[in-house]
């Protein structure tokens, strides 16, 4: 049968720059060949093909938009191009790519010191380093501001203190980037090592979605770090927003793989499934349906290609990256409900990836900053109103 | 050593190939190029070859065609292949085998080589004949179809097996050489988001025939023996028969006298 390819109604193809083209490609040859005959049976083991990190570290993927320590320095459309095609996989693999990239070099990069940049960088490109992100609290989540997470002054450092929930990678993760409030007031970010004495991860059971990912919940009982452990660019939660800003633009991109997956599984089988006397894709209600998820496809990929265009010219705003994101998810998840609807019977079981990309994208659609969330951040950019509270 | 990588760019393997209404071509529309699998062979083994040999080892990819070609030269120079040479000239278009071969040939020459790769056949024609039509230009050596590929320390000869119904052959032969590749012969590698940002500054001559000093109508369509004349596109397949509603014994009756009268193949 014919391999997978991404759809590509509008022609899209033709506005990307020949390493953009040659990014997608190497990246889905990989999830194609490596990733996609092992994905079922980590997803009903609920573990994540930590043994395919070294591959993907080699193929450059961690920090692949960043430049400079071994990072590949590729454009953002490149970068989103990538993530979409690890997302074709599975959400669980483009979260572990998102997080080591977006939450955690990111962070070390923009508000790090040159030490803690060598220190962590080269090798979290080569996958030999782990990092997680910890921000969210089991009492915080859209409202990070209310952070219970505690760093006091001591004499050789700091002293940090809370719980953190929701991490993903959190008990495989090397170092994490952790967020708490000081005494001055201002929310500071903290690199904490594994090992640390009083650090502890803890994994989440019992998960429907995001079965091949690691899920954490970060304990910080009187953990004492030194000081050259502060990452010193940080200045309040708002250092920890942008981190989140790209992590969500490759969110924005990653939903259309999973969407892509999802079409394309159910495109084939209504072609082949006979129903009556002829193939359900020879009756007009599931056209219907197929046609929706091709247009809102299209859509999506020409809201991210400019919002990747403008996040090259260093002009995207955080409304607009929360559009993408809040679109991509939202119709990503549609799209998988529906593929489930005309694969019958055939939609709940592991044989197609539509039910997995489907339980996958109803965390995506509240991770990262929720669905309605987003709403809000552009309802307040086109009104002038916040809305939040 | 100068390591040589003959490549040709190829419709995907899953491209649908519909025959123009006219028979004097294919529709190129909307096809997808790739590098011919065989060729991705030939890289990965003079990359190793390469990384094994060290010093001021270089990997050249040599390849003809139209413009469209250089996305997979970009490709050969991302898995890390060091500079390329493109044969680019119109009157290739429609060149048969030994007028690319002449072509590529020339181009082998004029860069200097001491060992090369090739695929064991380009995947849309299978003609199979460009690698040996080269080695014969060059008055080289050639082994095609190899599955295994050693080089003594002194790099002065190379060990190669094929395989053979049966069994396996060793051949033995001096360099420099030419050798057309076969799938398991290496794994190749995957061209890295790295690589791919390198390829972008690696060098790629663009040549024609008059560069080559050669005479586009005797390399070129105008000079080929070989013309084809008509492309017949597969017939569409029939319907098949399902035999329904009977026992065993009477359904294989019918499916023997259907196979004998009807389809006349047993």
């Amino acid at each position: 049968m014919k391999g997978f390819e991404a759809p590509d109604f509008m022609a899209m193809d033709g506005l990307l720059t020949p390493e953009e083209r040659a990014a997608g490609a190497t990246v889905r040859s990989w999830v194609e060949e490596r990733f996609l005959p092992v994905i079922e049976e980590h997803n009903r083991a609920g573990t994540f093909p930590m043994e395919l990190v070294p591959e993907v570290a080699k193929l450059g993927v961690f920090g692949a938009n960043m430049s400079g320590y071994g990072c590949a320095g590729m454009s953002n459309v490149a970068y989103g191009l990538i993530m979409q095609e690890l997302e074709r996989g599975d959400s669980g693999l483009r979260s572990f790519a998102s997080v080591q990239g977006a939450l955690c070099m990111y962070p070390i990069l923009t508000f790090g010191t040159d030490a803690q940049r060598e220190k962590w960088l080269p090798a979290m490109v080569r996958g030999e380093k782990i990092g997680c992100f910890g921000l969210t609290e089991p009492d915080f989540g859209s409202d990070p501001g209310g952070m219970r997470s505690r760093a006091r002054r001591s004499g050789k450092g700091y002293v940090l203190n809370g719980t953190k929930m929701w991490i993903t990678n959190g008990s495989v993760a090397d170092v994490a980037v952790v967020w708490a409030r000081t005494e001055e007031g201002p929310v500071r970010g903290f690199l904490v090592e594994r090992g640390t004495p009083g650090y502890s991860a803890r994994d989440i059971k019992g998960k429907f979605s995001m079965r091949a990912s690691v899920t954490s919940e970060l304990v910080l009982d009187n953990v004492e770090i030194p000081e050259e452990n502060l990452l010193p660019g940080t200045e309040g939660l708002r250092s920890a927003l942008m981190c989140l800003n790209q992590a969500r633009y490759s969110i924005a991109w990653g939903a259309i793989g999973a969407a892509m997956a999802c079409y394309d599984t159910a495109l084939r089988y209504a072609g082949s499934r006979i129903v009556f006397d002829k193939p359900v894709a020879g009756y007009q209600l599931v056209q219907q349906k197929l046609v929706w998820m091709i247009t809102e496809i299209s859509k999506a990929q020409l809201l991210v290609l400019q919002l990747g265009r403008l996040k090259d010219d260093g002009r995207a705003r955080p409304d607009q990256v929360s559009m993408g994101k809040m679109n991509n998810v939202h119709i990503a998840l549609e799209i998988a409900r529906m593929a489930r609807d005309i694969l019958g019977a055939n939609g709940i079981i592991d044989e197609y990836p539509v039910a997995r990309h489907l339980c996958n994208l109803e965390t995506v659609k509240t991770y990262e900053g929720t669905h309605d969330i987003h709403t809000l951040v552009i309802g307040e950019a086109i009104t002038g109103l916040g809305a939040y509270r | 050593m100068k390591i040589i990588v003959i490549l040709k760019q190829v419709p995907d393997s899953e491209t649908k190939i519909k025959v123009k209404g006219d028979g004097s071509g294919i529709e190129t529309d909307g096809i997808k190029y790739v590098i011919s699998p065989y060729d991705e062979y030939a890289v990965e083994e003079a990359l190793k070859l390469k990384e094994k040999a060290g010093g001021d080892s270089t990997v050249t990819v040599v390849s003809a065609g139209p413009d469209r070609t250089v996305e997979s030269i970009r490709t050969a120079l991302a898995m890390g292949a060091d500079a390329a040479v493109h044969v680019n000239d119109p009157a290739l278009e429609g060149a048969d085998s030994l007028g690319v071969a002449r072509a590529l040939a020339k181009a082998i020459q004029d860069n200097g080589f001491d060992i090369i790769f090739a695929g064991k056949q380009g995947i849309d024609q299978d003609n199979s004949q460009v690698p040996s039509a080269v080695a014969e230009l060059l008055d080289i050596p050639q082994v095609n179809i190899i599955a295994k590929f050693e080089i003594t320390e002194d790099k002065s000869k190379a060990t190669v097996s094929r395989r053979i119904e049966g069994g396996e052959e060793t051949i033995e032969t001096s360099l420099p050489a030419l050798f057309g590749c076969e799938k398991g012969l290496n794994e190749p590698r995957y061209a890295s988001l790295p690589g791919i940002m390198k390829a972008k500054k690696k060098p790629v001559k663009t040549v024609d025939l008059a560069g080559l000093g050669l005479d586009a109508g005797e390399v070129g369509a105008a000079g080929s023996h070989v013309k084809i004349l008509k492309w017949i596109p597969l017939p569409e397949r029939q319907a098949g028969k399902i035999l329904q509603g009977m026992e065993t014994a009477e359904a294989s009756k019918e499916l023997v006298r259907l196979l004998r009268e009807e389809a006349k193949v047993i």
